[in-house]
């Protein structure tokens, strides 16, 4: 029958662990930012040493972690009928947060599949819009999380990973313009510039999101 | 108890059950349509402070009532409750958004006029005046109560999921007092005609506590109120949830604790006490609807947004409801006076 009692517990549990699986799965985006950092400059350095392949082998653990997180937190909002008025953004919201994580792991895949060869006279450059896609990301992760706790601070957040996205476009473009402008082969510049448009496209997601974002936080005003 | 006195009885009982049906779900409606509460335990807190605030607190808003018509026979009681409970059918059925209370009003009006017994102006006057005070004041206090809880929630930084908890929490005790609130005050359109002309005897019990005729008489009501939640209300509570307020939770909360708060102080004798032992004006104690208080707070927190999203039909349709529906019922409550008293042979009143 009704018990009130039990009720309240059950309501308040799962909410705790709703919120613990939705902080670790911004976690794991953020972490696997991190990763790919390192294994683009591991690759540079190295290519596709036993450390490169251990590093991919963790990125892979997260994906897969994610995703059982993204189910459960699915499972969850939908039996206990909870936050019945934004569950379907927070779905959605999570969803592209996991094609975010997915087009990681499929950059550190595309590295280990086709070996891309990068002259050392490109390498600081792709480093560095790497390390300006994961800001993007982490800055997404601000948002992510101001979403979920203050969502007045959602339109400053989003702002920076705006600002990032337009930062990795400029360096996108340059990196692009000076592999055609090299004396590589068509083919080779053709390959590079696929790997630089791969990573850059992180970002372009990252600003979706972040555009999503505003628009949630807008609706989930009282 | 005779046959015919339980058959007269049922003209209350079924204004009670249609009270249930249609009231319940302004107190719960958004958070069993949003699905935040289950119908299931909306029904059973809203059914138990129903009947508290009935047998409670109900004595308050009767006494009102009872000095606008001192209706002193069954079946004239019973020709009230059946014309109000009709008129009411029939402006649902129009969707304007109505109240038993207006249509109460206007019967026992008819039978005064019927009877040739004297309307008391200055009831009236109190009893019109809240009806247009009701919906302002629960617009007012949802106002407030809105720039309140949008500050505490956007200083404490709370969880989403949380602030989702806390909020069906909110909800429940909000449409507990709702209830109970809707009890008090609502009551005496369901059982005030009957209260003069109690079929009921006082029940002493262990000399400790009195169960008066007319607390028995408003538990009866308050049971048939419940039946009215448990057989009718959900799909009314979908309704109100999905169509008529498209608003948040968080917002949904305001609007049933404004109302709430305003069904109570038309009620509350011992706030009326209070104020008056303070020398202050208080608040008359009449029953008013808490449909047009929920709009009201709706209206209210809409025009805080800016008001493009008030539907000042309904607003409108909420003063065509004050004229029309008393209006309507009069003139029902007089005809089924005629016919019961010429036809049936019926005594409707007593010299």
């Amino acid at each position: 029958m009704f018990n009130l009692k039990n009720t309240k517990i059950s309501m308040f549990s799962d909410t705790k662990k709703l919120e613990k699986d939705i902080d670790e799965f911004v976690n794991i985006l953020s972490e696997v930012g991190l990763a790919f950092k390192s294994i683009v400059k591991r690759y540079l350095s190295h290519s596709t040493d036993e450390n490169f392949e251990s590093m991919l082998e963790k990125v892979t653990e997260m994906e897969s972690r994610a995703d059982t997180i993204t189910k459960e937190i699915e499972h969850t909002l939908y039996e206990e009928t909870l936050i019945p008025d934004a569950r379907s953004d927070v779905l959605r919201l999570l969803e592209h947060l996991d094609e975010l994580i997915g087009m990681y792991q499929g950059n550190c895949y595309h590295f280990s599949i086709q070996k891309p060869q990068f002259p050392d006279e490109f390498h600081d450059d792709l480093i560095s819009l790497t390390e300006t896609v994961v800001d993007c990301v982490e800055s997404l992760c601000l948002t992510v999380r101001s979403f979920f706790r203050d969502a007045r601070s959602v339109r400053d957040n989003a702002h920076k990973v705006t600002y990032h996205e337009k930062e990795s476009d400029i360096k996108f473009s340059s990196i692009a313009r000076r592999i055609f402008n090299s004396d590589l082969t068509l083919d080779r510049k053709m390959h590079l510039r696929y790997f630089v448009e791969k990573i850059d496209r992180i970002s372009d997601q990252a600003e979706d999101i972040a555009d999503e974002l505003i628009i949630y936080s807008i609706k989930r005003s009282v | 108890m005779e046959l015919t006195i339980i058959l007269f009885l049922f003209g209350g009982l079924f204004l009670g059950w249609s009270l249930g049906a249609n009231d319940a779900a302004n107190v719960f409606g958004t958070a069993v349509g949003t699905r935040m509460v289950n119908f299931k335990t909306a029904a059973i807190i809203c059914s138990i402070f129903v009947i508290l605030g009935a047998v409670i607190s109900g004595s308050g808003t009767t006494e009102t009532i009872g000095k606008l018509g001192a209706i002193n026979a069954l079946p004239g009681a019973f020709a009230c409750c059946v014309s109000a409970g009709f008129s009411v059918y029939v402006m649902t059925k129009l969707g304007i958004p109505v109240s038993t209370t207006q249509a109460i009003v206007g019967a026992i009006i008819g039978w005064n006029i019927f009877t040739g017994s004297e309307t008391d102006s200055g009831i009236l006057t109190t009893i019109l005046t809240t009806w247009v005070l009701c919906p302002i004041l629960a617009g007012l206090i949802a106002m407030g109560l809105y720039v309140v809880v949008k500050r505490i929630i956007a200083h404490s930084k709370i969880h989403i999921l949380r602030l989702d908890a806390y909020t069906r929490l909110a909800l429940l005790l909000a449409g507990a007092f709702g209830a109970y609130s809707l009890g008090a005050n609502n009551i005496a359109n369901v059982m005030g005609v009957f209260v003069n002309i109690s079929p009921f005897t006082d029940i002493n019990i262990f000399n400790f506590l009195i169960f008066s005729s007319t607390q028995q008489l408003f538990l009866l009501g308050g049971i048939a109120i419940a039946f009215g939640v448990f057989t009718y209300s959900k799909k009314v509570m979908f309704t109100v949830g999905n169509d008529l307020l498209k608003i948040s939770p968080m917002s949904a909360f305001i609007v049933v604790l404004s109302h709430s708060i305003v069904l109570f102080l038309f009620a509350s004798q011992g706030i009326s006490n209070f104020l008056i032992s303070m020398s202050l004006p208080s608040l008359p104690l009449v029953p008013v609807s808490s449909s047009q208080a929920i709009i009201g707070g709706v209206i209210g927190i809409g025009l805080l947004k800016g008001g493009k999203e008030v539907k000042w039909s309904i607003a409108g349709k909420i003063s065509i409801g004050w004229i029309t529906l008393p209006l309507l019922t009069l003139i029902i409550s007089i005809c089924l006076l005629y016919i019961l008293k010429n036809i049936f042979n019926l005594s409707v009143f007593i010299n």
